[in-house]
């Protein structure tokens, strides 16, 4: 069991160094950096100067190295367009981006799981038709397309929900959360929504065809023999097996509504740090996009790290596996 | 005992839920762009200076009705035609308590000129600015100037002090990666006071109690926020989230007239939309032509004026909120501009001319647009590269971010263009700032015509623009001006101006406000019922 | 030899293959559910319009020559003030809706298929080989894999797009972008086909008729392409269906995002971008009928993959 930890985060570590190694030739080779920082009017002794100053002309190794201690010290240098640190602005806007992330997670949670289960439960139901119709229009409709359409009914037509912006927020230490205002729950809404409906219809889908095979199984066929109440077979049983590959596929998942909360902060506003990243992009600004690159990787191999080992600890068939090994 | 404790506990829940009980009287603004900059030298750009405006000053200011007014200066007199004397007003405190002196405007006057400024014309290059005593500062000219101080609208003063506290003796450059004090914090004189800035996402504005002034306005906060979507920034008008929204985009004009909750103000701007030619570099960067430049023949260039049909893109794609143009001035600031008419529309003539000047199949060249920037600029460089595929010139568009943009295609970029779309609002309101910037002759460095990005050049056009900085009589200076419009504008086919585009201010019904046609948010002049 | 048998061995090897196909079980199935046959016709019907465009489309709108600005923001042919020669209405450069969604739809379809098809290449000459050689090969490709399923597509892409216009930004021509966009979208694809492809080939080389090619001597690479793949091709085309209607949304996302196809060659996500500006002004048109295309589309392909994962899944038979 501690050998297949220890395999695993020597797997994550590995997976970060290539991902340093390729944020840094993005930082370092992608346009050149002195060019970015000086005006027309400097002179070529300066730039020289400046390239002594910045360790330009030191071995390439070096200068990776160079890279890593400064970003394990969460420098990344400054934005070509703002002309802060990539760590205040980006700390500035992870709060945003991580809530917003978090409470769309929880909506594709708390309404997927039982739409999936009641449509496996009752295949046949129009109920059951109607909630696959929505996961599939879930999974078929991009992002920004449902934005604009939610915006538009709830926001100018109705006048019920604000069409940009987080609302106020209030300021606890370094975080600032938009869930103890009522204007800042208000602005939670909509992109909540959006950013959800893609993963609400996964996994709707994925409980519904995993809960279909368990049903199958023969020690549900023996349970229902037994003369259990459908309720503890069902619920009981079944759905804690359901959920085990669920849980792991929505954890996996959060990585993922990080990167697409990408498009919904640009269609809403949200001052997250994928809005920052896309103008990034857009101004060909490099320091935020190999800041936004390492911070992002960090996150999604430390949430598959947990979520493996979960799995390990949860799942009796890989422990014993495990032991065999 | 549980009643009681139920009605204190529903009283104490309701006082909250009531929101705070003050009064406090709050104008939210938005804007496409960022306030990128919080120091006034850095950049030179409307949007900037018009907010900065409500929280620093200048020597002398601009009313409602563009005259100049007096400022930081209570009044001066030209003592002699190459000193002018200006009398500082007295009690005045910069945001952080210390006393305004003439120490600071000498200061104030050095650093603007200084390097990586971005406001290096507000002032000439060689006047000596003297102090005579705290309160009385001399400007010494090597020649005589009408309009010495025709931009000091946006040139504001600093605290010597606080700068040199901060570090910030230089102005922040456009391209650069030192994060200036002054760049991130405003100190200025001005009513209000920037209490956090939040480059890219918002800035907060508090009153100042201690203004030198009265104070028209009556909002006790500002909060201006960046929406650079224009769906999302039309609906936050519209709901209520923002106060004040620029730019509305057209076609959202008759919605939001309609809506009840807000207008739109479009008055005249004072900005013109216009074409440019790379006419300088022996061959074009980006163009298909090796060895020669097609854009150094006139015939090329009076060929691509001739091939775009200006009346169409005025009413089609700016929706008739556009007045062509024959000159790169809006007529209200030059009167003679009735004496000059826009050609018309010749497609077939521009074929024509491109064939005649060697070019029967046309050519192809890159075009660099912005496309947040201008009102539709994007939408107007789309409609002028499909005009110009009509007469076999295929441009390759390059629209980008302003950002990205304008280190392109300005000094700091190199001037690396080849035909561009730029707009321009002469801050003196005078034709001089057009010569002197679009027409003079320049260097690399852009010394001379810095925003000539083409480099037009020719000596009898520099000389006029010479003599019509000094000449003191109206009637002859506008003369020397036509005269110079003449040559590099009907002759030469120098640009092609577009035309100049209206406002679209979105403004609430609860605020009233006052629009100048050069598009400055001076929000001190605004009131909120 | 009976009649019969006989018969059915006169019949040549292709003819025999497409009758077993229209006879099959999948061919039943299909025919069975009304919502397949339905979802495949109007995949069909966007596809034909899409490959058709140059014939039957009434403008082409990336020839600027033909566009006028005088014919923009018309509404379509039913409203007031519609036209018809503008069946649909026209965009704010005067471009016809109805020809630039099926000139849309092609570069759309195209950037998505090719990018499929540069993902399934890759990602099954890569599974193959990580699969048939094994030890360090194997453990190789699949860090390689477990790096890249680490990121969400989009952020491949945005990455891919964002470093290509860093580096390239100013020389870029029209057609590069086009390539860009595949590059960018078909990498961020790859690694499903990879590991399924991987797993299923490590299950085939055990089999008695891998062991039989390999001691008669046939080559490695014969033995993988003529033996093994056409065993592992089931479930890469069920991938293929998913990928195909996430390629084209993929596309869609980056170009309504700013960074995939410009105006001047515009694509259905970047009508709807352009569209978006006019939807309140109530010019709704320039969005909605790009906006329908891309869901119907992307819903029938959906569809489709949803059958065909059904109809080849041994266990729901």
């Amino acid at each position: 069991m501690l050998a297949f930890i220890i395999r695993r985060m020597v797997q994550a570590l590995l997976v970060m160094i290539v991902v340093a190694l390729i944020a840094f030739t993005l930082f370092r080779f992608v346009g050149d950096p002195v060019n970015q920082m000086v005006g027309i009017e400097t002179s070529a002794q300066e730039r020289e100067l400046l390239r002594q100053q910045l360790g330009l002309n030191d071995p390439v190794v070096v200068q990776f190295i160079h890279f890593i201690w400064s970003a394990v010290h969460f420098d990344f240098g400054a934005s070509y367009q703002f002309k802060q640190p990539v760590i205040d602005l980006i700390a500035d806007r992870f709060p945003a981006t991580m809530e917003l992330s978090v409470v769309s997670a929880l909506f594709s949670l708390v309404f997927g799981i039982p739409m999936g289960v009641y449509a496996a439960l009752h295949r046949n139901s129009w109920l059951s038709r109607f909630f696959l119709t929505v996961s599939l229009v879930g999974i078929s409709l991009p992002t920004f397309l449902t934005g604009i359409l939610l915006i538009f009914l709830f926001a100018v037509s109705l006048h019920w929900l604000p069409s940009f912006g987080r609302g106020d927020v209030v300021a606890l230490g370094f975080w600032t959360t938009g869930l103890l205002t009522k204007s800042g729950l208000k602005a939670l809404v909509l992109p909540g929504i959006t950013l959800g409906l893609f993963q609400l219809a996964l996994i709707m889908r994925l409980v519904r065809s995993e809960m279909i095979e368990v049903l199958r199984t023969d020690y549900i066929k023996f349970a229902r023999a037994r003369g259990l109440p459908d309720r503890i077979v069902y619920f009981g049983h079944a759905l804690k097996n359901t959920l085990v590959p669920v849980m792991t596929i929505a954890g996996l998942q959060l990585g993922s509504i990080i990167a697409f909360a990408i498009i919904t902060e640009t269609v809403f506003q949200w001052p997250g740090m994928g809005l920052l990243f896309l103008k990034a992009v857009q101004n060909a600004d490099i320091p935020i996009m190999s800041a936004y690159l390492l911070l992002v990787a960090f996150i999604f191999v430390t949430i598959n790290l947990i979520v493996d080992l979960l799995y390990a600890a949860v799942d009796p068939r890989i422990r014993i596996d495990l032991r065999q090994a | 005992m549980k009643f009681r404790t139920a009605i204190l506990a529903v009283g104490l829940a309701l006082a909250f839920w009531a929101g705070p009980a003050s009064a406090t009287v709050t104008f939210k603004f938005a804007f496409q762009g960022d306030l990128k900059s919080l120091d006034p030298y850095s950049l030179n750009e409307t949007f900037t200076h018009g907010v900065l405006g409500n929280v620093y000053e200048g020597l002398t200011k601009r009313g409602k009705d563009l005259k100049i007014i007096p400022g930081l200066a209570e009044s001066w007199e030209v003592i002699e035609p190459t000193r002018w004397r200006f009398h500082l007003r007295k009690g005045v405190k910069f945001h952080d308590g210390q006393d305004f002196t003439a120490d600071d405007v000498v200061f104030s006057a050095d650093r603007a000129r200084g390097p990586s400024s971005d406001v290096k014309t507000r002032l000439p290059a060689d006047a000596k600015v003297v102090k005579v005593d705290d309160y009385t500062v001399d400007f010494i000219l090597s020649g005589p100037n009408p309009i010495l101080n025709a931009e000091w609208d946006t040139w504001y003063i600093m605290s010597k002090k606080w700068c040199e506290e901060h570090n910030s003796l230089t102005a922040q450059p456009q391209a650069g990666q030192q994060m200036n004090f002054a760049a991130l914090h405003a100190n200025g004189t001005g009513p209000f006071i920037i209490t956090e800035h939040q480059a890219g996402v918002r800035t907060l504005f508090k009153r100042n109690p201690k203004w030198w002034g009265k104070l028209e306005s009556n909002f006790d906060e500002v909060i201006f926020t960046t929406i650079s979507n224009d769906a999302t920034r039309v609906a936050a008008l519209l709901s209520g989230d923002v106060d004040w929204a620029d730019p509305i985009p057209l076609q959202d004009i008759p919605r939001v007239n309609a809506s009840g909750t807000a207008k739109v103000l479009q008055g005249p701007e004072l900005r013109t939309i216009f074409l440019g030619f790379d006419q300088y570099r022996p061959e074009l960067r980006y163009s298909n032509i090796k060895g020669k430049n097609p854009f150094k023949d006139a015939r090329v260039r009076e060929a691509f004026y001739l091939a775009i049909d200006e009346k169409a893109i005025a009413d089609k794609v700016m929706r008739g909120a556009a007045v062509p143009s024959a000159l790169m001035i809006s007529p209200l600031l030059f009167d003679l501009s009735k004496d000059f008419v826009r050609p018309a529309y010749d497609p077939e003539k521009a074929k024509k001319l491109l064939a005649d000047a060697g070019y029967p199949s046309g050519f192809e060249v890159t075009m660099d647009c912005p496309n947040d920037r201008y009102v539709n600029d994007e939408a107007i460089c789309q409609a002028v590269v499909a005009m110009l595929a009509r007469v076999n010139v295929k441009i390759d568009l390059l629209a980008q971010p302003k950002a990205k943009y304008f280190s392109k295609v300005l000094v700091s970029g190199g001037y690396d263009t080849s035909f561009y779309l730029l707009g321009w609002t002469p801050g003196s309101f005078d034709s001089w700032n057009i010569l002197a910037n679009m027409y003079r002759c320049r260097d690399e460095k852009g010394v001379g015509g810095n925003n000539n990005l083409g480099n037009y050049c020719d000596p009898k056009v520099e000389e006029l623009t010479n003599q019509v900085l000094v000449e003191g009589d109206k009637a002859k200076r506008d003369q020397l001006i036509k005269q110079a419009y003449e040559i590099g504008q009907v002759r030469d086919w120098a640009y092609v101006p577009l035309h100049q585009q209206a406002l679209a201010w979105g403004v609430s019904n609860k605020v009233k406000v006052v629009q100048r046609p050069d598009n400055q948010i001076l929000f001190y002049w605004f009131r909120k019922e | 030899m009976s009649a019969e048998q006989g018969a059915s061995l006169s019949l040549t090897p292709r003819r025999r293959w497409l009758s077993r196909l229209l006879d099959s079980d999948i061919a039943f199935s299909f025919w069975q559910s009304k919502l397949t046959v339905f979802a495949a016709a109007v995949a069909l019907v966007i596809v034909l319009g899409a490959m058709l465009a140059p014939w039957i489309a009434p403008q082409n709108p990336f020839d600027l020559k033909t566009l006028c600005l005088l014919n923009s923001h018309v509404p379509p042919a039913w409203q007031k003030g519609g036209d018809l020669h503008f069946l649909l209405g026209t965009d704010d450069q005067g471009r016809d809706v109805l020809s630039t969604i099926l000139y849309g739809s092609r570069l759309s379809l195209a950037i998505g298929i090719m990018s499929v098809a540069f993902a399934a290449v890759l990602g099954i000459t890569l599974g193959l080989i990580a699969g048939y050689a094994g030890g360090s090969v194997d453990a190789l490709i699949m860090r390689a894999a477990d790096v890249q399923l680490t990121f969400p597509a989009i952020l491949i892409a945005l990455l891919i797009d964002g470093t290509a216009h860093a580096l390239f930004g100013q020389y870029r021509d029209e057609s590069a972008t086009i390539w860009v966009l595949v590059l960018s979208v078909g990498l961020s694809f790859w690694v499903q086909y990879a590991r399924t492809v991987r797993g299923l080939t490590f299950v085939e080389r055990n089999k008695d008729y891998v062991l039989a090619a390999r001691l008669i001597g046939i080559r490695p690479g014969l033995i993988l392409v003529r033996h093994i793949l056409p065993n592992v091709i089931g479930p890469v085309l069920v991938i293929v269906t998913i990928n195909l209607a996430l390629a084209i949304i993929l596309e869609a996302t980056l170009s309504f995002l700013g960074v995939g196809l410009s105006p001047t060659q515009p694509s259905l996500g970047t009508m709807i971008r352009i569209g978006n500006n006019f939807l309140f002004a109530g010019e709704w048109w320039i969005a909605i009928f790009p906006g329908i295309t891309l869901a119907a589309l992307a819903l029938s392909v959906n569809l489709l993959g949803d059958w065909l994962r059904d109809a080849l899944n041994p266990k729901l038979r």
